[in-house]
């Protein structure tokens, strides 16, 4: 009776079996590769903003303070986005013709207010609040990374449940002394591990509390 | 075996194989029927309507995601309907393949073999059915992968606590540990059916099913031990998979619900309408490919007792829960099931006990028994009760709980019976083309119960 | 097992009850069958449309489920040009302003986020609001968002401008001017805005002929008759019932829907609940026809035809002696039981405190008048002031004689300010076609209404919360009302802003108006920062009324009373969650399940039960009821404890104003309403009409079973034994657990509800509602069992189905420390915090409803279809940015309002300290009027609810399931008359 397929059949299916299950594997693998990646998160994505502002310019090569335009970050949940009249505080004497500045000029003399892209922008079910981060010692370059060194603004970590998680079961490893939140240069000691236990005592973290659902979500 | 000697044993006029029957007639008749070109009316009729019910289905699942489970009758105080119902009956119908094929295999139930190919393949696709409620049934189908412990953003595993999450477990593995159960065996009569067939893309699609068999006593040795493994790991899963189906009530504070003995008394129940199943299929499927010659009435009448046998076990948990209630003395579980037998669904709990546990004991009567209408008939009956069973347990022990402010009262839409009857639609629909393209009797397990002068070597017959 | 959970115990009366407290199940199976199509998510669902592809979209993601890698849309952030300077982006602030109902005010706290306002709370500074409110007041911030509030100007049903308006109007007014206004007619509602009494003075100096009429459907015309009567001048009375022991009311439901309803459950409730060692409760006698809240309070409650009451009064008074009443025979019970009352009254003398319904004729009230007198109740449990309205008089002679002009053609010009005569005058009026006369009337509204569809202007009104105001409370205290929000549609004019214009002083801002009539002779310094207090107080300071010395001028032997009625009579009331009618469009109240009945989306004839046997009627059943040629169908809801010769029909429905949610539905009560049988009207006839009609309530099941659900007990028993109650039922100790027990250091919420003082008025319903932005679901979801109410107030009936004791239970979650819903939940979605929070995370939820099915409690409710509107850019604006929005397929319910722990755990850990007693209240207790609900920490045993807890009285509900409840109730106690046992 002629044989329906080829001797060679024999190797080609045994190999189909192993290839199926790393097939299977893999497509999981990429998956949740893609899933973390910068092209879902836009993290390390320089965002284009109707205005090329530069935090590098403004912080390192200014030195003007985080607070001085994110006036809210230690009132209040919300950081705060600088209205135009504080950039015109300056850009009225300074730059004051540079076209790069004309949408700030048009809304400062329009009253329209200027429309900045979200970097950092976590889903609405997550209640995050900055004020509360700030008074226990969460630096600003903890979670915005070196924005002093950022000409264009991009976000530096996912912001993930997962990555809130990471400092949510042991701030001690993240924690900092409060009077250096504002420090985008600074680097944890090197006995971090006991340091930040003692600062945690110290602004008496629960850390127990801190993987409640009820700490985010609402 | 010697026949006479099975008769003397069993006292059965019937053989577990018409005379004259032989190694060629059996393959013969068997893979004739799937290579036939002609379909058999009756066939094309099933088939014609079933599907009709598969698009019915298709309809109430698409309006159903569109919606969302607010388009079912479900309400505050019964958060369960149908959905529920239906999956823990089809898991439950699920049940007899496994038990035919494994443990009747340990206990070397030869019978089993006229029968066992048909089961499994009817417990695949009612677990298929089952499968798809859970998922139906949630407010968010499209997060139904939540349920499953994988590495993801968020750092969450499922609550293991929870015996939703045992559900996704047990009835994942039954599904899969029965389908190679069901394809392992499938493989000898692939082969033959390869070797048999006429036209080229049949002898590839069987051959490559057939995954290279050739019928040698390496293969076959090899088969047996791995057939034998397989049922080994089975054998559990008849007991584990709906006693955590059962854990779904049972673990749940609900009086009517949280009972010790459900675990034994769900399985029991399970493989009681398993076999009700197997016999309303296979009743008209044997009439339409006349196979009276190997799925005997001695067949009928094993299936027959197995299913009283059981059903008298399925009794006796119905008296222990309105034992349990008496005897408690909490309020609660009284009332419920007062409620149960008095309350708005109390037509319900007398059907239940009609269908489960009256109407089924004239199964001890041979006469009735080898009765093929009557049985047919009661086996449905049976489906019917084992049904109103879920319905019972979901709905009344839902409906008036603990505080009566929120009592109400659960009332079907026509979706929630859409679903239901598509199920139902697809799961024949599933079960006949399979007896068309596959052959729904292990051919050569079958040949295991010829009598021995049946065995004699036929140079038309292959070599398996 | 302990026998006081034993369902044996008169099983008879049960059986009996369950077939009159639930519809009939077959009927209702075999219709429900049949309804070809679950209905749609609400009422609010709009046409299909992009929403409905939307959702197919997201449908097939879900099939792809693709959902996860769907990326998440870019945001903008729009900061301001020049920052407020008082504004923190994500800080709410709250301002001072009034809730003005029926011309009264109610001062109020309005919390306002980013400019918008979301919530009110009570002003504690206010006299009639004492810090709490009620649902309407809660419920009308949902009317300033309504997106059915009227837009535009309308010339007969044409779309204008206000030019051309202005136009017309001037030209009128010329006209007028040499006629000195003789065809020129106001209408309003009652009005006690300083301000607005000032302007239209002021329009009648410069029109000496016009006049101006005030009508309020629900008005105080009886009480201030009866007043003139008794005293010979208009007085108010206002009555104190922390002063008082014993109370009778005369079909007056003082703590329910009402004027002052908010102080009253304040003061009545200070002497229902504990403060010494021994409970002394004041005892609180009732006598009134349709079961209200303050019946379902009242430890002896009479059920009486409200034509009876009449004599009732005469009686009693005849009883306690007060010369010249005589003795009206009302047979031997209640006979008895006004003896009874009589000795009670008499025994407490000055202690003591009788009142009459508004609704209840002048007759009553001057009786009311004169027993209070003799008892020397005045100065103590009442006081009598001059009314708050600058010009009180007979609102329904003053509409008459308007309707006269009108129909005499003597009215040219008609301005109706904020009233809706057309809808709500009673049917003999006929206002509707005699406004066809008047050649020139123009209608001032928020809503498109039934008035504004026959004037020839419509003009759309803004909102209280848009626009500068002022008002006065029942006591003359004055606030000034405040905007929180600049009007949401350009379109839109305060009355103020129209009457202006009536002056001819044209385009003047609200602002200027009432700015300029209080700045009256104050220099602007001073004016200032008396403008400033009085803006952050909320009130006025020395605006209240100084108590009145009244005579009685009245032998109450002079009164007489009307023939006997005879056959059934028809009663009409206020709705208790629509009133007038004037909130018919606002689905919270509409789906707010009203006290007593339950019933929701509906008004229907009461009736009780035996009523309903004797005209074989079942709920549902359409009956025409008939007085004389005028006619109306109805369904019939039958009402234990209702009189057995009444039907009882609510005002408010029936409307045919342009409105979503309250156009059509209901019956028109108003078109069986006539002078002068405003309130009731003898001569009902009343038939069953084939059909039925489905009327949604939201407690099927009104008895308990004999289970330990609402605790009862009597004040004597308290008295003599308070540990005894610790006894009652099974308490599982803390080795009945397999598990160690879990150790909350720190704080450790948990609540306490008084059932002794709770009324089920519902106030802390619609705060939760308003809090947590919960959706309306539409009455078809009502009827499948759907409600999303996170607190719900369950409401029992006791006894004698013709005579019941009424209780009310509000019911939360109760935040089990061992929380049955947390086992079950496949993917941990609801957890356990350390604070013992029961934590819901909406986002987590995949929907099984695993929890609510294991919920003892079933206070979980599920979103079955898409409830939360999405379309709709007006709620938007309201919502609550503290509270997620749940969508399709996810479980919900009461967080204990998690958002204001965390805020208050904030500020608190910022300044390192712990969070303070009652730095956390939650929405329902804010608003609770009576302080039933009280909110704290447990662990701080100083804390108000740890001493609420250590009370006696204190259990858990079902304690014996060992789900060991953070929410507990304190039980109820009854102060019955030995005499009338």
């Amino acid at each position: 009776m002629a044989q329906i397929f080829h001797p060679s059949m024999k190797v080609i299916s045994r190999a189909s079996i192993v290839a199926a299950l790393i097939l299977v594997a893999a497509g999981g693998w990429i998956a949740a590769e893609v899933y973390r990646s910068g092209y879902q998160t836009n993290v390390n994505v320089p965002r284009e903003q109707a205005v090329p502002f530069s935090h590098e310019h403004h912080v390192n090569g200014l030195g003007i303070s985080c607070a001085y335009c994110h006036t809210f970050a230690e009132r209040s949940s919300f950081a705060g986005i600088p209205p135009t009249h504080t950039c015109m505080t300056c850009h009225s004497q300074i730059w004051n013709t540079s076209p790069m500045l004309e949408p700030v000029r048009t809304s400062y003399a329009t009253q329209r207010p200027l429309q900045w892209v979200r970097v950092h922008d976590l889903p609405d079910f997550a209640y995050f609040n900055h004020s509360i981060h700030i008074a226990k010692g969460m630096g600003c370059s903890t979670c915005h990374g070196s924005v002093n060194l950022m000409p264009l603004t991009w976000k530096t970590h996912s912001l993930a449940m997962e990555w809130c998680l990471e400092c949510h079961r042991q701030p001690e490893k993240y924690i900092r002394p409060r009077d250096e939140v504002y420090n985008m240069s600074y680097s944890p000691p090197e006995d971090q591990a006991s340091f930040g236990k003692a600062l945690a005592r110290q602004y008496n973290i629960q850390s127990t509390r801190l993987t409640d659902c009820s700490i985010c979500h609402r | 075996m010697d026949p006479k000697a099975h008769s003397a044993a069993f006292d059965i006029p019937e053989p577990l194989l018409a005379e004259g029957e032989t190694y060629a007639t059996i393959t013969d008749k068997i893979s004739g029927d799937v290579l036939q070109t002609k379909t058999p009316r009756g066939m094309l009729i099933t088939l014609l309507v079933s599907f009709f019910l598969v698009l019915v289905l298709i309809g109430s699942i698409s309006y159903l995601f569109v919606k969302g489970v607010g388009i079912w009758g479900i309400n505050n105080p019964v958060g369960w309907g149908f959905a529920i119902v239906n999956l823990v009956w089809w898991i439950g119908i699920g049940h007899a393949g496994t038990l035919i094929s494994a443990i009747l295999l340990l206990l070397h139930q030869h019978w089993r073999n006229a029968i066992n190919r048909f089961a499994e393949a009817m417990t695949l696709f009612a677990v298929c059915c089952a499968g798809m409620f859970p998922i139906l049934h949630l407010g968010r189908p499209w997060l139904a992968f939540w349920l499953a412990p994988y590495p993801n953003t968020m750092s969450l595993w499922p609550n293991f606590r929870s015996p939703l999450v045992w559900d996704v477990f047990a009835i994942s593995t039954y599904l899969f540990v029965s389908f190679m159960f069901w394809y392992v065996g499938l493989i000898p009569d692939l082969a033959s059916m390869r070797d048999r067939a006429a036209k080229r893309w049949q002898k590839v699609s069987f051959g490559v099913l057939a995954m290279g068999w050739r019928g040698s006593a390496h293969h076959w040795h090899r088969y047996e031990m791995a057939y034998l493994l397989l049922a080994g790991l089975a054998t559990p899963l008849v007991v584990s998979v709906h006693s955590i189906v059962s854990f779904d009530f049972a673990v749940g504070l609900l009086p009517g619900w949280h009972v010790t003995v459900f675990p034994p008394y769900f399985v029991a129940g399970a493989i009681y309408s398993g076999f009700a199943m197997v016999l309303t299929l296979i009743i008209p499927a044997r009439k339409l490919y006349h196979l009276e010659a190997y799925i005997t009435n001695r067949h009928l009448d094993y299936m027959a007792k197995v299913m009283l046998a059981t059903g008298m076990i399925v009794l006796y948990g119905y008296a222990m829960e309105l034992f349990f209630a008496y005897y408690s003395g909490s309020p609660y579980e009284r009332f419920m099931i007062l409620n149960r037998i008095t309350g708005p669904y109390g037509w319900s709990y007398f059907m239940l006990i009609l269908c489960n546990g009256v109407i089924p004991q004239f199964l001890w009567f041979k006469k009735f028994r080898l009765h093929i209408l009557s049985l047919f008939l009661v086996s449905i009956v049976i489906n019917i009760g084992m049904w109103l069973e879920r319905f019972v347990i979901v709905i009344t022990s839902l409906h008036r709980d603990f505080l009566p402010s929120s009592w109400d009262m659960y009332y079907p839409t026509v979706w929630d019976w859409g679903t239901f009857i598509g199920s139902i639609g697809i799961f024949v629909w599933l079960m006949f083309l399979f007896i068309r393209v596959m052959p729904m009797i292990s051919i050569f397990e079958l040949k295991h119960l010829l009598p021995w002068k049946g065995r004699v070597f036929d140079s038309s017959a292959d070599a398996n | 097992m302990n026998e006081s959970v034993n369902p044996s115990e008169n099983s008879l009366e049960k059986r009996h009850w369950r077939s009159l407290s639930e519809y009939d199940d077959s009927a209702e199976l075999r219709e429900r069958l049949h309804r070809e199509f679950p209905v749609d998510a609400s009422t609010w669902d709009n046409p299909v449309s992009r929403r409905e592809f939307l959702r197919l979209m997201g449908a097939s993601f879900a099939l792809a489920g693709l959902n996860s890698c769907v990326k998440q849309p870019d945001e903008t952030i729009l900061p301001y040009t020049k920052q407020p300077e008082y504004l923190v982006p994500g800080k709410p602030l709250a301002y001072a302003t009034a809730f003005v109902m029926g011309g009264f005010a109610r001062g109020i706290l309005v919390t306002s986020h980013m400019g918008r306002p979301t919530k009110i709370e009570g002003n504690p500074d206010h006299p009639s609001s004492l810090g709490s409110t009620d649902a309407f007041t809660q419920a009308s911030i949902l009317s300033l968002y309504d997106p059915d509030r009227s837009q535009v100007i309308l010339r007969k049903g044409e779309i204008s401008t206000w030019s051309r308006f202005l136009e017309t109007l001037e030209r009128a007014l010329d006209a007028q001017q040499p006629i000195g206004g003789a065809g020129l007619r106001v209408l309003t509602g009652t009005v006690t805005s300083p301000t607005l009494v000032g302007q239209l003075r002021a329009l009648m100096q410069r029109f000496p002929k016009a006049r101006w009429s005030g009508y309020e459907p629900v008005n105080l015309d009886n009480l201030y008759e009866g007043a003139r009567l008794a005293f010979g001048e208009i007085v108010h009375s206002h009555y104190h019932f922390d002063k008082a022991d014993v109370v009778l009311s005369l079909d007056a439901d003082f703590l329910g829907a009402g004027l002052d309803s908010t102080r009253h459950a304040r003061e009545f409730s200070s002497r229902r609940t504990i403060t010494g060692p021994k409970a002394a409760l004041s005892r609180l006698y009732v006598a009134e026809t349709m079961p209200s809240v303050t019946g379902s309070m009242a430890d002896h409650r009479l059920k009486i035809r409200s034509s009876q009451v009449v004599r009732l009064a005469s009686s009693l008074a005849a009883r306690l002696g007060v010369p010249g009443a005589r003795t009206v025979p009302l047979g031997d019970s209640m006979d008895r039981w006004i003896g009874a009352v009589a000795e009670d009254l008499r025994r407490m003398g000055r202690g003591s405190l009788v009142l009459a319904g508004s609704e209840q004729p002048v007759s009553v009230h001057a009786f009311v008048h004169a027993i209070n007198m003799f008892l020397g109740n005045s100065g103590t449990t009442v006081s009598y002031t001059d009314p708050a309205e600058p010009e009180p008089g007979n609102q329904m002679t003053s509409l008459a004689s308007l309707a006269g002009e009108m129909d005499a053609g003597r009215v040219d010009v008609l301005l109706m300010l904020g009233t809706n005569p057309a809808y709500d005058a009673p049917a003999d009026i006929r206002f509707s076609e005699r406004l066809a006369k008047v050649p020139l009337s123009v209608h001032l509204g928020t809503h498109v209404d039934e008035t504004a569809g026959i004037s020839t202007w419509h003009l759309p009104a803004s909102h209280t919360l848009e626009s500068w105001s002022d008002a006065r409370a029942l006591d003359g205290t004055t606030t000034i009302m405040q905007p929180l929000i600049a009007p949401l549609y350009s379109t839109t004019r305060s009355v103020h802003e129209v009457v202006e214009e009536v002056l001819g002083r044209s385009g003047r801002k609200g602002h200027d108006i009432v700015v300029d009539h209080w700045r009256g002779g104050r220099s602007s310094k001073d004016f200032d920062g008396f403008w400033e207090r009085c803006l952050h107080d909320g009130v006025v300071a020395g605006t209240s009324l100084p108590v009145k010395q009244v005579k009685l001028r009245l032998d109450v032997g002079a009164l007489e009373f009307p023939a006997v009625p005879s056959g059934m009579e028809l009663v009409f009331r206020p709705d208790p969650t629509i009133w007038d009618g004037s909130f018919a469009n606002n689905g919270w109240l509409q789906e707010l399940p009203k006290p007593v009945t339950k019933l929701t989306w509906d008004n229907a004839a009461m009736v009780s039960p035996a009523a309903a046997a004797r005209l074989s009627l079942s709920n549902g059943n359409l009956v025409e009821l008939r007085l004389g040629q005028d006619a109306v169908t109805a369904p019939v809801w039958i009402v234990p404890g209702h009189e057995d010769d009444s039907v009882t029909l609510h005002l408010g429905y029936g409307r045919a104003l342009k409105g979503r949610v309250g156009n059509g539905i209901g019956t028109n009560a108003n078109l069986l309403r006539k002078r002068p049988a405003l309130w009731n009207a003898t001569g009902l006839e009343i038939r069953k009409l084939s059909g039925h009609y489905d009327l949604a309530g939201t407690q099927d099941h009104s008895l308990m079973e004999g289970r330990d659900i609402v605790r009862v007990v009597a004040q004597s028993e308290y008295n003599e034994n308070p540990e005894s109650l610790k006894k009652r039922g099974h308490v599982p100790g803390p080795e009945e657990t397999l598990y160690p027990p879990y150790v909350y250091d720190g704080n450790a919420w948990g609540m306490s509800i008084d059932l002794n003082a709770c009324t089920g008025c519902n106030a802390c319903v619609i705060a939760c509602q308003a809090e947590n932005n919960i959706p309306i679901v539409g009455k078809m979801e009502v009827l499948n069992a759907r409600e999303m109410h996170w607190i719900r107030v369950d409401r029992y009936f006791e006894g004698d189905p013709d005579d019941p004791a009424i209780y009310s239970q509000p019911v939360p979650c109760m935040h089990c420390e061992t929380a049955p819903c947390e086992v079950v939940c496949p993917v941990a979605a609801t957890t356990h915090d350390h604070e013992g929070l029961n934590v819901m995370t909406y986002n987590r939820c995949v929907g099984t409803r695993y929890c609510s099915n294991n919920c003892p409690y079933k206070v979980r409710r599920f979103n079955f279809l898409q409830y939360s509107e999405t379309e709709i850019e007006q709620t938007k604006l309201m919502r609550n940015p503290d509270v997620t929005v749940r969508n399709r397929g996810v479980m919900e319910k009461c967080t204990y309002c998690v958002q204001r722990i965390s805020g208050a755990r904030i500020e608190a850990k910022k300044e390192n300290r712990e969070i303070r007693d009652g730095e956390v209240v939650t929405a329902c207790e804010s608003a609770c009027p009576s302080h039933a609900i009280v909110f704290g920490n447990i662990n701080d045993k100083a804390s108000r609810v740890s001493l609420a807890k250590a009370d006696a009285r204190n259990y858990a509900l079902l304690a014996e399931l060992n789900t060991k409840p953070r929410t507990t109730y304190r039980a109820r106690l009854t102060n019955r008359n030995p005499e009338l046992e």
